[in-house]
Order: structure tokens, then C-alpha cells, then sequence
């Protein structure tokens, strides 16, 4: 029984026999259902299956495609658009001019961060450049661009760099920074030096940060191109996606611009998807630098 | 010893400069550290020699710069007095023949595998070529019993493998002197137990020169056969201890716990 001196009772020590057990019933199996439920790309499908029944809906409520084209009528124009071989065709224009602009972009993100990690003047001046550039929107460059390089594949390759590059070296910069002392010391400690720690150490330490601004300077490169391509694309042969969103608005032929519209959506969905979900999981999420989200 | 430095080198016999050289000498070593406002003295005229295959303990209390000693015998630092030799040689930056494990256990690189960490310094700075750098690597992974994980990448392993790993980077490499910063600080009392008698082990095995940073008066005695014992600001050498005596079993005995009683005196009492 409890005594009420407020001292611990003692026990007597017990000791327990433990019986085999049988490793079998430690695991059990989860069931299709919930397994299939794990997988992003099936969650990421139903929202969009979700979204396009909801927008087949609002357009058969509204009843008027000039103002909203349903969802079976975008497919529609989007089928005829590229079996006619007008829609691949815009698509590659812009992929080849925007692939040309990111990389160099990020060539020069990857620059400027090597500059500003390894001196005290070069984190000045990405810092400098970044607060002063990061603000100015692309597009308010083009007439500048124009001027510069005329109308052509030129002023777009421009425009899409500035777009990248301080978006990304902020980021890639971030990333520098935050790799931690004891990795840098350890790999000082074996002598690296230069390039060859900025190869070796630096970047795959700072991966995680260097695809996001990746990631970030996709957006931005797609956003921008497709942009100064609205304002004037015809020129660089036969113009890109934003010349055609551009054009077919200008014909009213508004199921050709949703279709337009829809080649953008969706290939920032595969960029996204396929490429970056894939770099990631080959690299930072293996590395279990970034956590599966 | 500078004197004797120059002989030896012509002759270039090698068991006397084995014996009559310290591994590392540390020589009237004074450290500051900078902050933005001012300059503070982390450690003040401290001198100490190891001698090869020597467990050497630097033991004190937070503050008393035993870490940023270390520091200084890896190169990551430049002493403000004094100098540190190696080998009778003047230490200038990290060099990868004083390799050091870290308390922290992100020393390890996550985007390569257990096999690949402890390969990477041997094909940088050894220049060993693939197949030999795999041998070795795979030869000290199994020392330190990590061989079937080789493969794994370092996230998936527990804290204890993890120093485990960085031990056995740095031992494949064999360099001159092992500096351990606190290895086991953040592992659990029983994983540091077990780590501690395993460093002993692969010691014994290899011969290897350690010196080993440490707060724990109880892990000093057993890691060191010499401790060092320092002063808080700014740490000064209090006492030099022979304690080859303490080992693992010995702990309950009355010479180690007598030993033990001494050192806390010296570290806490009021300095004279």
C-alpha cells in the first residue's frame, strides 16, 4: 500500500522471459489503393482531371466559346493545330530561343556566384547587380533590346537572360552560403582548392538551392519569352507560342489561343515533372539532402 | 629541437628522428580570434609535444580554446605567436596529412556513398588510382565494421556510423596525426561508450598518432595516455598528466578514480 512519508517505495526487481517472435507478423502489406494514393503523379493527375471538368463545366454554363472555349473544343483546336504542323513548329521556335537564354543565363548565375563566394569585392557586386536588376521586368527591356539587337532572335535572347540570371545567382548564391563550416573545412582539409572546391564541394553541397533556382529561372525564362514574343515575334522566323496566342486573338479564333495557351501549361507541367522532379530525385532526394515533400 | 632538425635531414635516419622528434610540436602557441569589434586571446602561450603512435587529450572546459588549438595544428587557422611543427616542419594551411574528424556529423559528403567518402581523399590527395583507392577503402570500412554499408548514402545511417565513416576516412588515409574534435560529443552515452573502446582498437592496430579534443574528464582517461589540461580564458597549459594507467576496465579502480578526483581539481579549482 501507498505509505505517505513522500519517500519512493521500493519494489522488488522483476525480470520477464521473451518469448520468439515471428518475424512475419512485424510487417504487413498496405493495400493497392493506399500505395497507388503515394504516388505524386497520380494525385497530380486527379487535380488536373478535377480542373478540366470544372472548367468543361463553366464553359458549357457559360455557353459562349468566343469568350471561354470548353475543354473538348481547346483539345479540338489543339489536335488540328498539331497535325497541321503549326503548333510544333511555334513550339520548337520557342523552346531553341528559350533553351539558348536559360542556359547562358545560367552559365552567367553560375559566374557571377563563383566570383562572389570565392571574393569579398565579388559578393559586393552580386549583391550590387542583384538589388539593382532583380526589380527591372524583362519586358520593360525590350525596347532597349530592340534597339540594341533588332528584331530578331537577339533582343529575345537578351531579355530572356536578364530574366534568369538574377533570379538564379540569388538563389545559387543563397545556396553557397548556406553549405555548412564543417563541410567546407573538410573538404579544405584534403587540399581542395580553386575550381576544383567549387566543383567538388561548392555545388553539390549546394544543389538543393542551385535546382531551385533552376526551377525559378525556368518560370521566369518561359514567363518572359512568351511575353516579348506577344509583343513582337513574327519577326525571328515565323514567331513562337506567344506569336500564335497573339495572332489567332487577333482572328477571335479564341480556341486557338486556349490552345496556345494550354502547349505553355502543359510544358511547364513536363519541365516540371519530368526534368526537375527527376533531377531531384536523382540527386538531392537520394542524397536525403531534401526531404520528399 | 630546431637545431636538431638540420642533421637529421642530411643523414635522414629515420628512428632517430622517430624518437628524438615529437610528431608534433606545439610551441609556445598564442591564438586570437577576431570578431568584428575586437581581437580575443583564445589561448596563450601553450607548448605541448606528441610523440608518435601518442593518444594526446586536450582537456578543459568550454572557453578554454582546445578546440581552436586543434584548428590550428589543421591549418584552418594562423596562430597569432608561437609556431606548430610537424615533423620538424613548420605548419602553413589544411594539408591532408593531418586529417581531422569533426564533432559535427555533417562532415560527410551526403551526395556520395559510404564507399565513395572514404575514396574521395584518397583519389584527390593521395592520387590513388580507382581500384587501389576501393581496396583501401573497402580494407578500413571493415575495420570499423561499416563494410555491408558501403553503399549507402550517409543520411541513412545512425550518428555513431556516421563517426564511424569519418574515422575510417581519415584513417585510410593514413596521415601523420588524426585530430578528433569532440568525435563522440553528440552520440548517445552508450554509442560514445562503444566508439571509444573501438578507437582504441583500431589505435592499437594501427599505431596511429591521435590527438583528440575532449570536456569529458572521464573520456580523456581512457582515450589519452597523456592529457593535456588547460585553463579557461585564455587557456594556458595547467598540468600535463600521464594516465596510460586509466583504460576502460580500470575506471572503478582507485588509481583512476584518485586520477580523475586530481584532474577535476586542477580544471575547477580557483587558479592560483
Amino acid at each position: 500500500m501507498m505509505q505517505n512519508s513522500g519517500r519512493a517505495t521500493s519494489r522488488e526487481d522483476r525480470y520477464f522471459e521473451l518469448a520468439p517472435v515471428d518475424e512475419r507478423e512485424l510487417i504487413h502489406p498496405r493495400s493497392i489503393l493506399q500505395r497507388l494514393w503515394d504516388s505524386a503523379a497520380i494525385r497530380k493527375g486527379m487535380i488536373l482531371l478535377v480542373l478540366v471538368v470544372l472548367w468543361e463545366i463553366l464553359a458549357r454554363y457559360q455557353d459562349n466559346p468566343l469568350m471561354l472555349p470548353s475543354a473538348v473544343d481547346t483539345a479540338r483546336a489543339l489536335g488540328a493545330g498539331m497535325l497541321d504542323g503549326s503548333l510544333p513548329s511555334k513550339v520548337a521556335n520557342s523552346l531553341s530561343v528559350l533553351i539558348k537564354g536559360y542556359a547562358l543565363g545560367a552559365l552567367g548565375a553560375l559566374a557571377l556566384t563563383a566570383l562572389a563566394v570565392s571574393t569579398r569585392l565579388g559578393r559586393d557586386l552580386l549583391g550590387t547587380l542583384t538589388s539593382m536588376f532583380s526589380p527591372l521586368p524583362a519586358i520593360a527591356l525590350l525596347p532597349l533590346a530592340l534597339l540594341w539587337f533588332g528584331l530578331g532572335e537577339g533582343s529575345l535572347i537578351f531579355v530572356l537572360i536578364h530574366s534568369v540570371l538574377w533570379a538564379m545567382a540569388v538563389n545559387i548564391h543563397a545556396g553557397f552560403l548556406s553549405v555548412s563550416e564543417t563541410l567546407k573545412m573538410a573538404g579544405r582539409n584534403y587540399g581542395l582548392r580553386g575550381l576544383r572546391y567549387v566543383f567538388l564541394l561548392l555545388i553539390p553541397a549546394a544543389l538543393p538551392s542551385i535546382l531551385s533556382g533552376l526551377k525559378i529561372g525556368w518560370a521566369f525564362a518561359w514567363r518572359t519569352l512568351i511575353a516579348a514574343e506577344l509583343v513582337f515575334g513574327a519577326s525571328s522566323g515565323g514567331g513562337g507560342l506567344g506569336w500564335y496566342i497573339f495572332q489567332n486573338r487577333n482572328e477571335l479564333y479564341t480556341d486557338n489561343v486556349f490552345a496556345g495557351l494550354a502547349v505553355v501549361i502543359l510544358i511547364g507541367l513536363l519541365a516540371e515533372n519530368l526534368v526537375f522532379e527527376s533531377l531531384e530525385k536523382m540527386t538531392v532526394r537520394r542524397w536525403g539532402m531534401q526531404n520528399p515533400g | 629541437m630546431e637545431t636538431l632538425a638540420e642533421p637529421l635531414k642530411v643523414h635522414g635516419v629515420d628512428v632517430v628522428k622517430d624518437t628524438l622528434i615529437p610528431r608534433l610540436a606545439v610551441d609556445g602557441v598564442t591564438i586570437d580570434y577576431v570578431t568584428p569589434r575586437q581581437r580575443v586571446r583564445a589561448t596563450q602561450s601553450v607548448s605541448f609535444d606528441v610523440l608518435p603512435a601518442d593518444r594526446f587529450v586536450l582537456l578543459g572546459p568550454s572557453g578554454c580554446g582546445k578546440s581552436t588549438l586543434l584548428k590550428a595544428v589543421a591549418g584552418f587557422l594562423k596562430p597569432a605567436a608561437g609556431e606548430i611543427r610537424l615533423d620538424g616542419e613548420s605548419i602553413r594551411g589544411p594539408g591532408p596529412d593531418r586529417l581531422v574528424v569533426f564533432q559535427d556529423f555533417e562532415q560527410l559528403m551526403p551526395w556520395k556513398s559510404v564507399l565513395q567518402n572514404v575514396t574521395f581523399p584518397l583519389r584527390i590527395a593521395r592520387r590513388l588510382d580507382r581500384r587501389e583507392a576501393i581496396e583501401r577503402a573497402l580494407l578500413t570500412l571493415e575495420k570499423v565494421g561499416l563494410r555491408q554499408f558501403a553503399d549507402a548514402h550517409p543520411h541513412t545511417l545512425s550518428g555513431g556510423m556516421k563517426q564511424r565513416v569519418a574515422i575510417a576516412r581519415a584513417l585510410a588515409m593514413e596521415p601523420k596525426i588524426l585530430l578528433m574534435d569532440e568525435p563522440f560529443a553528440a552520440l548517445d552515452a552508450l554509442t560514445r561508450r562503444r566508439m571509444q573502446e573501438e578507437l582504441l582498437a583500431l589505435c592499437d592496430q594501427t599505431s596511429s598518432t591521435l590527438l583528440f579534443v575532449t570536456h569529458s574528464i572521464e573520456e580523456a582517461q581512457i582515450v589519452g595516455n597523456r592529457v593535456l589540461l588547460l585553463s579557461p580564458h585564455p587557456g594556458r597549459v595547467r598540468a600535463e598528466l600521464d594516465c596510460s594507467g586509466d583504460t576502460l576496465k580500470s575506471l572503478g579502480s582507485p588509481a583512476t578514480q584518485e586520477r580523475g578526483q586530481r584532474i577535476h581539481r586542477l580544471l575547477f579549482e580557483t587558479p592560483i
